[in-house]
C-alpha cells in the first residue's frame, strides 16, 4: 500500500522538477493581469461615452478579470500536461510500478497540481484586481464592496477549477495533442459561439467555464441566468467532478 | 514446477499461475504457469513477440491478466507495502521524463516509496551516472538511460530485481558490468529475472531458463542441464555395417549412442582418431562428421514451431 503523504511528496518533487510549470503558469498570470489591465485602461476611456444603461450595469471587477478568458488556456495547457506527461514519455509505468494504487497515484497527483494552480490563480486573481482598479481610476470597486472580496476569492477559484477540470479530461484521453485538441476550441472557440448564438444561450450558460464565470461578477442586473454566483460555481464543480469521475475510470480500467 | 510451495521458502518468489493475456483476438500470453526463485539468475528467454514483456508487465499490475495470476512472495503486487523496495524492475529504459534530471527522476521515485534521499546518490554511483546526475535525462544516449533504468530498479534495495533486455544499448564494457551486477545480485540471495532473446547471452548469466513461444511455455530447466543436453560435440558415424563398427569401437573402449536415423554419435574422441581405427578395421563408413550443437541453435530448434516473424534466409525473393 502506497502512503499518501508519500505519493503527495513524490508528485511535487514531480511537478517542480518540469520546466513546463513555470512557463504554463506564468504565462498564466502575466496573460491575465495584462490583459486585465490593459482593458481596463480601454474602458476606462470609454466610460464617459458610454450609455446610462452601459453604466448602470458597469462591473468594474468583472472588466478587470477579461483576461482570464486568454490566461486561462495557459491553465488548460499545464493541467494537460501534468497528466498526459507521463503517458507521453512513458513515465506512466514506471509511476504506476511504484505506486500501484491508481486511484491514490492520480488523486494525489491531482491534488499537487490543483494546490499549485489555487496558489497561482489566487495571486493572478487579487494582482488583476487590484492592477485593473488602479487604471479604472474614479469607476473602480473597493475589495471592501458588497460582492466583491467573493468575486475575487471566486477567480482564483475559478483557474483552479478551469486546470483540474482539464487535469481529468486528460486522464481520459491521456495524448496531449488529443487533449489540448478538445479544450481549447472548447474553451476559446465554441463556449463563446454558443453563448452569442441565442437559440444556443441557454445551453452555453450550463458550460462549465459560463457557469463558473458567473462567480467574479459582482453586478448582476441586467441578469437574467437560473443561477446566482455560487450556484454557477456548483455547477462547474459538477462538470470537475465528471471529468475526475472519468480519468479516474479510465486509469483504474485500462492497461498502462 | 507451477506448485505453490508451502512455509517460508515462499518468500522473494514470483509464482506465475495459469496466467494470460488477450490482445483482441491473439493470446499474446497463453496459460503460463512458473515459479522464479531466489539465488539464482532465471533467464526469460523468446524470440520477438513471444510475450516477455507482456508478462513481466502484468508480474507489475500495469497490464490486468485476462487470466490467472502473478504472486510476488505470495502476495498481489499491489498489496506489496512500498513495493520498490520489493520489487525493482527495468522494463523500458525510455519510461523517464526527458526534462526531468536523472537525480530528479529517482527521487521522484524515492519519495513515493520513503526511500532515504541518500539512497539516489549511491544508485547513482553504483551505475556511473554521477557526472551527469544534474543533466536532463532527454540528452542521455541509450546505454545511459539504460543504466538510469537500472539506477531506478536497485533503489530500493529489493529482493526481486526483474529486467526486461537490459542489455539493450549497452557497449561491450556495459554488457559484461550488468551481467556481473546481476551475478552478484543473485549471488547475495536476491531474486533476478531477466529477458533476452539471444541465448548466448543467457549462457553467460542465467542459472535457470524458463523459455517461451508465442505465450506458451516451452522449457523450465536449469542451465546446466539446457547444456548437457543441448550443447555437446560429437561425431556422427554412419557405416553399412553398423554393428560391427559398434563392436570395433567398444573394443577400444569407445562408447557409441545410437543418434538420429540410425547413425552412432561418439562423444570425446576426435574424427580422424575414429577414422583411422575404421579404416584399421576395414570398415567402410558413409559418414563421419563432427558436430557441434550450440545452445543458439537448439535454442530455434525448441521455438521453431513458435516464431512468430519468419525471416527469408538468403538474398532475394
Ligand atoms: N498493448 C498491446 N496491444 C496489442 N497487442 C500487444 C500489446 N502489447 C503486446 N502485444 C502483442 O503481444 C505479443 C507479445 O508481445 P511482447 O512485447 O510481450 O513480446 P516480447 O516477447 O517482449 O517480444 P520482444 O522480444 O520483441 O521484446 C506481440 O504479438 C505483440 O504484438
Ligand atoms: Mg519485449
Amino acid at each position: 500500500m502506497a502512503v499518501v503523504t508519500q505519493v503527495l511528496g513524490s508528485e511535487w518533487t514531480k511537478i517542480k522538477s518540469v520546466r513546463s510549470t513555470v512557463w504554463t503558469l506564468g504565462v498564466a498570470l502575466v496573460v491575465t493581469v495584462a490583459l486585465g489591465v490593459l482593458i481596463s485602461a480601454l474602458v476606462n476611456n470609454e466610460y464617459d461615452r458610454m450609455s446610462v444603461r452601459d453604466r448602470l450595469v458597469f462591473d468594474p471587477t468583472y472588466v478587470s478579470f477579461t483576461g482570464m478568458g486568454l490566461g486561462q488556456l495557459a491553465l488548460i495547457v499545464f493541467g494537460v500536461l501534468v497528466v498526459t506527461n507521463e503517458y507521453s514519455t512513458g513515465m506512466i509505468r514506471t509511476s504506476l510500478a511504484a505506486v500501484p494504487q491508481r486511484g491514490i497515484f492520480l488523486f494525489c497527483k491531482i491534488a499537487i497540481a490543483g494546490a499549485l494552480a489555487l496558489a497561482v490563480g489566487m495571486v493572478t486573481s487579487f494582482l488583476t484586481f487590484f492592477a485593473g482598479q488602479a487604471v479604472l481610476d474614479g469607476h473602480r470597486a473597493s475589495i471592501g464592496d458588497p460582492g466583491v472580496a467573493r468575486a475575487v476569492v471566486g477567480g482564483g477559484l475559478y483557474m483552479t477549477l478551469i486546470a483540474v477540470f482539464s487535469m481529468g479530461v486528460a486522464a481520459m484521453l491521456r495524448g496531449p495533442m488529443l487533449a489540448l485538441g478538445i479544450l481549447m476550441p472548447f474553451f476559446f472557440l465554441i463556449s463563446n459561439i454558443l453563448a452569442t448564438v441565442s437559440a444556443t444561450e441557454k445551453i452555453a450558460e450550463y458550460l462549465p467555464d459560463k457557469a463558473g464565470q458567473k462567480v467574479m461578477q459582482v453586478v448582476l442586473t441586467d441578469d437574467t441566468s437560473p443561477y446566482g454566483p455560487w450556484g454557477g460555481f456548483g455547477i462547474m464543480l459538477l462538470w470537475v467532478a465528471a471529468a475526475l469521475a472519468g480519468g479516474y475510470a479510465v486509469l483504474k480500467k485500462r492497461d498502462a | 514446477m507451477a506448485g505453490r510451495v508451502p512455509g517460508p521458502y515462499r518468500e522473494w518468489m514470483i509464482e506465475l499461475e495459469d496466467l494470460s493475456k488477450r490482445y483482441g483476438d491473439r493470446l499474446a500470453v497463453d496459460h503460463l504457469s512458473c515459479t522464479i526463485r531466489p539465488g539464482v539468475v532465471t533467464g526469460f528467454l523468446g524470440p520477438n513477440g513471444a510475450g516477455k514483456s507482456t508478462t513481466m508487465r502484468m508480474m507489475l499490475d500495469l497490464d490486468s491478466p485476462t487470466g490467472g495470476t502473478v504472486r510476488i512472495d505470495g502476495k498481489h503486487y499491489r498489496q506489496l507495502h512500498n513495493p520498490l523496495r520489493t520489487v525493482g524492475a527495468l522494463l523500458d529504459a525510455k519510461a523517464v521524463h526527458g526534462g526531468r534530471s536523472a537525480w530528479n527522476h529517482l527521487l521522484c521515485l524515492a519519495r513515493s516509496n520513503g526511500i532515504p534521499r541518500s539512497r539516489v546518490g549511491e544508485v547513482l554511483d553504483l551505475v556511473g551516472l554521477t557526472p551527469v546526475a544534474r543533466k536532463r535525462a532527454k540528452g542521455f544516449s541509450l546505454g545511459m538511460g539504460q543504466r538510469l533504468g537500472i539506477a531506478a530498479a536497485l533503489l530500493g534495495d529489493p529482493r526481486i530485481l526483474m529486467f526486461d533486455e537490459p542489455v539493450n544499448g549497452l557497449d561491450p564494457e556495459g554488457i559484461h558490468w550488468i551481467r556481473t551486477l546481476m551475478k552478484s545480485l543473485a549471488g547475495q540471495g536476491r531474486t533476478v529475472f531477466v529477458s533476452s532473446h539471444l541465448m548466448s547471452e543467457m549462457a553467460l548469466t542465467a542459472d535457470h531458463l524458463i523459455v517461451i513461444g508465442q505465450g506458451r511455455l516451452l522449457a523450465d530447466t536449469s542451465m546446466a542441464d539446457f547444456i548437457a543436453r543441448n550443447a555437446r560435440s560429437f561425431v556422427l558415424m554412419r557405416s553399412p555395417e553398423q554393428e560391427r563398427l559398434k563392436d570395433v569401437l567398444s573394443g577400444a573402449g569407445i562408447t557409441a549412442v545410437p543418434g538420429a536415423s540410425g547413425a552412432l554419435e561418439v562423444s570425446g574422441e576426435d574424427a580422424a582418431h575414429l577414422g583411422e581405427l575404421a579404416a584399421r578395421h576395414r570398415i567402410v563408413l558413409h559418414e563421419l562428421s563432427p558436430q557441434r550443437a550450440s545452445l543458439e541453435e537448439a535454442f530455434m530448434r525448441l521455438t521453431a514451431g513458435s516464431v512468430e516473424y519468419h525471416a527469408r534466409t538468403g538474398t532475394g525473393g
